[in-house]
C-alpha cells in the first residue's frame, strides 16, 4: 500500500492498463507481495473465512430476493414457495440461513482471537474500531433478515428489538412509532427491513475495505505480538498466507455444507414456521443463539431502561478496548495472568448464551447477574489494573527468534 | 494580484458563512421528507378510527382480545372477587402506583380495559395466569394483577389504558 509497487506485468495489455488505473499492483502489492508474519497460526484465517462468508451472504441473498416478496400476506408464502417449488431453493435458502449463524461463529472466533492476541493495541485501534462497527453492521442486518420470514418468531423478534428504543425516556414512543411506520409491527416494518437489509451488506462490504485497507497500513499483529524487524520475520502474502486461508476456507465449507445437508434446521426455532400471528405471543422467545449472551445480560437486569443500557454497553464497550486495555505486552501468550481471566471472559459468555436459552428464574436469574457482573469487569476493572499489577514473561527479540527456538 | 485588504476578508467572510448558513437550513429541510415517510401513513392513521365494542355477550370472569390501531385491547369483564382483590392492595406499595379507580370509570368498575402490550417490551401477556389472577408475560415473567398493574418482573409500568368512552352501560368506544 505504500512505497513504489514492484509489479511488473509482462502482458502488453496490462501494462497498458496499469499505466492508466495501477489496479494490478495494487492488487499485487495487498495479496501477493504483501508480507505476513512468518508465525501466524490457524486462527489468523478467520478473517478470510469472514470475506468469504459475506461472498456466499451475497450471493445467495441476491437470488432469494428474486423469489421473495415483502408484503405481510404474502412473505410467510413466497419464503415456503422458495423451498418447495424454486429450484434448489430450499438448498440456497438454506445456505443463506445456516451462512447466517456459520458467519457469526467466524466472527467470534476471530474477535475472542483479536482479544487474546491484543490486536486491538497501538498502532492497530482504528483497525479494531472498524471491526466493531462491523460486528454492529452485522447484528443488524442478521436481525433484520430473521425477521423477513415473517413466522412467529420473525414477528414477535421484531417487536421485543423495536421495544428496546421504547426505554428511551421522553421520545422512545416516538421512535419506535417511527420505526414501525404504524401503531404497530406491520406491513410497513416488513417493507423496509427488506430494504435495509438488502442495503446493509454492501455497507459491510465497504467497510471491510477500510477494515483491510487499515490493516495494510499498520500491518497484521503475529502470535508473538512483536512487529516484523527484518525480512527473516515476513513471508509473501503469495503463496503462504493465500494456501493456509484457502485450505481453511474449504474446510470451513464442509462444516457449512455439513449443517445445511444433515441439519438445517438445527440452529432454527420451530415456531417459525408458523406464520406470523399479532394476537399471539408465543410461548417461549429466544433470540438466534449469536445475540443469547447479549439476550442474557438484558434479561438478568431487572429494570428496563438499565437493562437495555447493558445490553448496548456490553458491545460498546469493546470500542474501547484498546484504551481499557493498559499492559504494554501484546500478545496473551506472554502474559501469565492475563491468560486465565481471559479463558474465564471466555466461558463467561458461552456461559451467558446458554442461560439466554433459559427462562429467567431462580438459580438462571442469579448465574446470569454474576456471568454479566463478570463480563463488565473484564473489561473496566480487570484489563485497566492488569497492565500495573502483572508480571509478564520475557518477549522475544523477534518473530524469527520466537520461531526457530532461539533463547528468549 | 493585488494585495487584499482586511476589510474585503470579513465581506467576503461574511458572504461565505451567510452561504454556509442558508445551505446548512436547506439541507436540513430535505431531511424532513426524508424522516417523516416513514411515520405512520396516511392510510395506516385513517384506520386507526375509534372502534365500538359491545360489551353484552361478555361474561363475568372473561377477558375478550379486540384490535384497535393493531394493538390488542384487553376487556375485562371482572368478578366481584377480582374487584375487591384489585381493591384491597396497598396503592403505595405499587411500582406504578394507581388506585383501582384512576384504573376504571365511574360506575363501570367491573369493567377493566388496558392496552394488551407488556410495558417490557412488547409481547402481549397471557390471561388468568400468574400470581395476582391478572396476566403472565411468557417473554420475560412480567405479572399483572386484576387492575393490569404491574406486580412483578421487568416491566417499568402498569398496562396502558387506551381512551375510552361508554357510550351506554353495554357499548363502548375506544379512540
Amino acid at each position: 500500500m505504500s512505497g513504489h509497487s514492484t509489479y511488473q506485468p509482462q502482458n502488453a495489455v496490462l501494462q497498458w492498463l496499469e499505466k492508466r488505473l495501477p489496479i494490478g499492483g495494487l492488487i499485487y502489492d495487498s495479496f501477493v507481495a504483501y508480507p505476513t508474519p512468518r508465525n501466524l497460526n490457524y486462527w489468523w484465517t478467520f478473517g478470510g473465512i469472514l470475506s468469504m462468508m459475506l461472498g456466499i451472504q451475497i450471493l445467495t441473498g441476491i437470488i432469494l430476493a428474486m423469489h421473495y416478496t415483502p408484503q405481510t400476506d404474502l412473505a410467510f408464502i413466497s419464503v415456503e414457495s422458495i423451498m418447495r417449488d424454486v429450484n434448489y431453493g430450499w438448498l440456497l435458502r438454506y445456505l443463506h440461513s445456516n451462512g447466517a449463524a456459520m458467519f457469526f461463529f467466524a466472527v467470534y472466533i476471530h474477535i475472542f482471537r483479536g482479544m487474546y492476541y491484543g490486536s486491538y493495541k497501538d498502532p492497530r485501534e482504528v483497525l479494531w474500531i472498524l471491526g466493531v462497527i462491523l460486528y454492529l453492521l452485522m447484528m443488524a442486518t442478521g436481525f433484520m433478515g430473521y425477521v423477513l420470514p415473517w413466522g412467529q418468531m420473525s414477528f414477535w423478534a421484531a417487536t421485543v428489538i423495536t421495544n428496546l428504543f421504547s426505554a428511551i425516556p421522553v421520545v422512545g414512543d416516538t421512535i419506535v412509532t417511527w420505526l414501525w411506520g404504524g401503531y404497530a409491527v406491520g406491513n410497513p416494518t416488513l417493507n423496509r427491513f427488506f430494504s435495509l437489509h438488502y442495503l446493509l451488506p454492501f455497507v459491510i462490504a465497504g467497510v471491510v475495505v477500510l477494515h483491510v485497507w487499515a490493516l495494510h497500513v499498520v500491518g497484521q499483529n503475529n502470535p508473538a505480538g512483536v512487529e516484523p524487524k527484518s525480512d527473516k520475520d515476513t513471508v509473501p502474502f503469495t503463496p503462504y498466507a493465500t494456501a493456509k486461508d484457502g485450505f481453511m476456507m474449504v474446510v470451513y465449507c464442509i462444516l457449512l455444507a455439513w449443517f445445511v445437508f444433515y441439519i438445517p434446521n438445527y440452529l432454527g426455532h420451530a415456531d417459525n414456521y408458523i406464520p406470523a400471528n399479532p394476537a399471539v405471543t408465543p410461548a417461549e422467545i429466544v433470540p438466534e443463539w449469536y445475540y443469547l449472551p447479549f439476550y442474557a445480560i438484558l434479561r438478568s437486569i431487572p429494570n428496563k431502561l438499565l437493562g437495555v443500557c447493558a445490553l448496548f454497553a456490553s458491545i460498546g464497550v469493546l470500542a474501547f478496548l484498546p484504551w481499557l486495555d493498559t499492559s504494554k505486552v501484546r500478545s496473551g501468550r506472554y502474559r501469565p495472568l492475563f491468560k486465565q481471566f481471559f479463558w474465564l471472559f471466555v466461558a463467561s459468555a458461552i456461559g451467558l448464551g446458554w442461560l439466554g436459552t433459559k427462562p429467567p428464574e431462580g438459580m438462571y436469574v442469579i448465574l446470569s447477574r454474576l456471568l454479566t457482573l463478570y463480563y463488565f469487569a473484564y473489561f473496566l476493572v480487570i484489563l485497566p489494573l492488569l497492565g500495573f499489577f502483572e508480571k509478564t514473561k520475557p518477549l522475544p527479540n523477534s518473530i524469527s527468534d520466537s520461531v526457530l527456538g532461539a533463547k528468549a | 494580484m493585488t494585495t487584499v485588504s482586511s476589510a474585503e476578508h470579513t465581506r467576503r467572510d461574511f458572504l461565505y458563512i451567510a452561504t454556509g448558513a442558508v445551505g446548512a437550513v436547506g439541507a436540513a429541510a430535505v431531511l424532513v421528507p426524508l424522516v417523516s415517510q416513514m411515520n405512520p401513513d396516511a392510510s395506516t392513521i385513517a384506520a386507526g378510527a375509534p372502534v365500538d365494542i359491545n360489551l353484552a355477550p361478555i361474561a363475568e370472569g372473561q377477558i375478550v382480545k379486540v384490535f384497535w390501531r393493531s394493538k390488542p385491547i384487553f376487556i375485562f369483564h371482572r368478578s366481584p372477587k377480582e374487584i375487591e382483590e384489585a381493591k384491597k392492595v396497598d396503592v403505595a406499595s405499587l411500582r406504578d402506583p394507581a388506585t383501582d379507580a384512576e384504573r376504571t370509570k365511574p360506575g363501570h368498575e367491573k369493567w377493566l380495559v388496558v392496552i394488551g402490550i407488556c410495558t417490557h417490551l412488547g409481547c402481549i401477556p397471557l390471561p388468568h395466569q400468574g400470581e395476582f389472577d391478572g396476566w403472565f408475560c411468557p417473554c420475560h415473567g412480567s405479572q399483572y394483577d386484576t387492575a393490569g398493574r404491574i406486580r412483578k418482573g421487568p416491566a417499568p409500568q402498569n398496562l396502558h389504558l387506551p381512551p375510552y368512552a361508554f357510550l351506554s352501560d353495554t357499548r363502548i368506544r375506544i379512540g
